[in-house]
């Protein structure tokens, strides 16, 4: 029988009467086996509501073929609950804590069953944030650190309980939530397209090129609508654009925690060139209403190409310096080096994404697995890999990407001119009915996964949302773990993971 | 070692922004929108149905910088009657002062609005304590940025502190989420006396696209005054530096 519906991210949206309806226990049985090879991961897992109780949707990646594996099942109204795929593969937590917060499903031996995010709907309105049930353990030598919901920089709010001995980590449990804004509803309360564009870009600001060109993806795919070669280059342009700043962002906030003042002036002066050139292409520093639905309203001119041209290369050249410098300086290697590992094998177990993966080793990148638009088409892309997993590996993994990233940008403009071929964008196209679309999209952090659901009408009934955050905020927690607790800040700043994009 | 150092320092030179209030931005940037009477009444009623945030009342023509969240559509819908300049000075004392009228041409800035202890008290250093309540990371690293290399808002004594207890007021992100509303109603209350309260960002003035969000709780801006609205999504560093610059002044 088959269990799966097997497409790619580059095809149009499936209907969901060609999505296998399968018996979950067939299910459970082929992934206990098929998620032990690292080729496959979990890349969405939701449920939603039908006339008569659940019916779920699971998207599995294979890394090695480029293909997605799309799965659907409804379990009897009567049934007592569902055998957990935590137990056997924790990169299921994320997904069975989620349904178990608002639907109630109960996952059979899930080690972890507590609640995700406190969403405005979930099940269970006694829980609250201040009852989240922290891991305890007991011991005269042992003593807690709560630290949060409000930090102490300017960030976004989440609550960090860690249990020491002396100095040294022995647990750190995140519990969030506090960031929940009820983005998902939001999405298909009103069928504004516009509306439902902004709200993409404010899933998590720091990525709003990542989300949005997800958005936009998923409805071309059900639009069956191909925007062109020229916008889908200068859509990779404004995503290469977004994870240099950001990696310029993250290279600074590391040299702040260990008061290195000439690395941190420097990425912030790179960072402000950076971000302004994408405000002289679009108006807005972080990229928001540069990418809309089958067209655009900011299509490059050519003094747009020669703005950014400049400044790519000029932040290039300069932050070559910086990155040269930083690997001859030994007090910071000595902070960074061996601090803060997730092995390769835990990266895995746990489905890391993104830059972070790559750091440990594990080869999770959309833009060589599952290329789209003009990474399908122009680039081959060669994933940047470190070994250790450490503080280090994570800088260095951003270290070569902003140059990697200024060098695809170079190259995508070196004799590109504006042909007048992009579209204006079109917010009312008739969409595919009852079908499910999803777009994957390599953000500066990683894996993001869009997936939406019409209705009989062409209405799009069901959104869900995953940032690269939701998988990789247990990495952080496990790399801290018999660290000293003065070593945090910097473990927290190697990964950077978004709170709101998690917390939606 | 040094060399490299030495060769950082001569690629960046001098990075500080010397007159702040000399900046004019990019002419992409969208903030201080005109507005028109224009005969082309169905392109306006096409800007208002869009708007993501219901921002635009079409009879009087008015547009609210509290809920406005500078995509830009209505102009494009409606070139006649809206147009965005590059002004980025938006700051208000008042909230109604951010609906912008036909013939409007500068924002409003309405100093008798302010209550003269805060030049008295923080004329000469202000220190403010941050709350996120929904935020979505863009406003806060753009707050972040108001203190870097570039803009270093220090010069005027002003800066961001980790405790409310070292605090002289708080400035609000974010839609003001049901999950966050408690710690931010303690973190205000544990600023002592006398206080000053910024709300920045669109989403926070207003809530935004998610004003009308179940996972909101906003009644924190019934039951206290705030000192001074910051427009934007999110506000550029430069015009929370105007408005608080403006906020601090002796009152002419």
């Amino acid at each position: 029988m088959n269990l799966y519906k097997i497409t790619d991210n580059r095809a149009s949206a499936v209907a969901i009467a060609d999505i296998p309806v399968v018996d979950y226990v067939d299910l459970y049985n082929d992934l206990k086996e098929r998620m032990t090879d690292v080729r496959y991961h979990v890349a969405h897992y939701f449920a939603t509501e039908i006339e008569r109780g659940l019916k779920f949707y699971m998207i599995i990646l294979d890394d090695q073929s480029g293909e997605v594996l799309i799965t659907s099942f409804v379990p009897d109204y009567y049934a007592e609950g569902l055998a957990s795929l935590t137990a056997i593969h924790p990169q299921f937590h994320p997904f069975e804590r989620e349904m178990w917060e608002l639907y109630g499903v109960e996952f059979t031996h899930h080690p972890w069953l507590k609640p995700l995010r406190f969403a405005h709907n979930r099940r269970n309105k006694e829980s609250t944030m201040d009852s989240y049930p922290f891991y305890k353990i007991e011991g005269d030598d042992l003593h807690e650190v709560n630290v949060g919901p409000i930090h102490a920089g300017i960030i976004e709010p989440g609550a960090f309980r860690f249990i020491c001995m002396g100095e040294e980590v022995l647990h750190l449990e995140i519990a969030l939530g506090y960031q929940h804004r009820g983005v998902e509803d939001e999405m298909v309360r009103i069928q504004n397209r516009l509306r439902q564009s902004v709200i993409s870009e404010s899933i998590a600001g720091d990525t709003a090129v990542g989300h949005t060109t997800a958005y936009a993806e998923v409805i071309e795919r059900l639009a069956h609508c191909n925007v062109g070669a020229s916008l889908q280059r200068e859509r990779a342009i404004a995503l290469e654009l977004e994870r240099i700043a950001m990696h310029l962002a993250d290279t600074g906030a590391l040299a702040t925690d260990i008061g290195f003042q000439l690395y941190q002036v420097a990425c912030e002066a790179l960072r402000t060139v950076t971000i302004n050139t994408t405000q002289a292409w679009c108006g807005n520093r972080f990229g928001k209403s540069m990418i809309r639905p089958m067209g655009s309203n900011h299509p490059l001119t050519e003094a747009k190409i020669e703005t950014i041209r400049k400044n790519v290369t000029d932040v290039r050249r300069r932050y070559n310096e910086v990155r040269e410098d930083i690997l001859e300086a030994q007090t910071l290697l000595a902070r960074f080096e061996q601090c803060g590992l997730v092995p390769k094998a835990e990266m895995y177990r746990i489905g890391g994404v993104g830059m972070a993966a790559r750091s440990s080793g594990a080869l999770r990148d959309i833009r060589t697995t599952h290329p789209w638009g003009h990474y399908a088409t122009n680039i081959t892309h060669n994933a940047i890999t470190q070994h250790d997993g450490d503080v280090m590996s994570r800088l260095a993994t951003r270290m070569e990407e902003v140059l990697q990233s200024a060098d695809y940008i170079l190259a995508m403009l070196d004799g590109y001119k504006p042909q007048g071929d992009i579209a204006q964008p079109n917010y009312e196209p008739e969409l595919d009915k009852e079908s499910l679309s999803f777009a994957l999209v390599e953000g500066w952090r990683g894996e993001i996964c869009h997936v939406a659901l019409t209705d009989s009408e062409g209405n799009i009934c069901k959104y869900k949302i995953k940032d690269p955050s939701l998988h990789n905020w247990l990495a952080l927690a496990i790399a801290v773990r018999s660290e000293g607790i003065s070593d945090f800040p910097i473990n927290n700043k190697s990964f950077n993971l978004s709170y709101c994009g998690h917390d939606l | 070692m040094i060399f490299g150092k030495a060769k950082i320092l001569r690629s960046h030179g001098w990075q500080y922004i010397p007159d702040l209030n000399g900046v004019t931005l990019t002419e992409e940037f969208r903030g201080f929108p005109i507005l028109s009477n224009s005969d082309d009444k169905a392109a306006l009623e096409r800007a208002a149905k869009i708007c993501p945030t219901q921002a635009i009342t079409t009879s009087p023509l008015t547009l609210d910088l509290g809920k406005c969240l500078f995509c830009g559509e209505c102009q494009r819908c409606a070139p006649k009657s809206i147009k965005f300049t590059n002004e980025h000075r938006l700051a208000a004392t008042r909230r109604e002062d951010l609906i912008v009228k036909v013939g409007d041409t500068a924002p409003k800035f309405d100093y008798s609005a302010l209550r003269p202890e805060i030049s008295k008290y923080f004329g000469l250093a202000l220190q403010l304590r941050e709350v996120s309540a929904g935020g979505d990371a863009s406003i806060e690293m753009e707050l972040g940025a108001t203190g870097n290399v570039n803009f270093d808002f220090g010069r005027y004594g002003v800066g961001f502190t980790a405790s409310p207890r070292h605090a002289d007021g708080l400035v609000l992100t974010g839609p003001i989420s049901q999950n966050m509303a408690e710690a931010l109603d303690i973190c205000y209350h544990a600023i002592a006396e006398p206080k000053v309260l910024i709300v920045c960002g669109s989403e926070a003035i207003s809530g935004g696209l998610y004003a009308d969000s179940p996972a909101v709780e906003r009644s924190f801006l019934d039951k206290y005054h705030v000192d001074l609205w910051l427009p934007g999504a999110p506000t550029h560093p430069l015009c929370f530096i105007d408005g608080v610059m403006k906020m601090r002044s002796k009152i002419k």
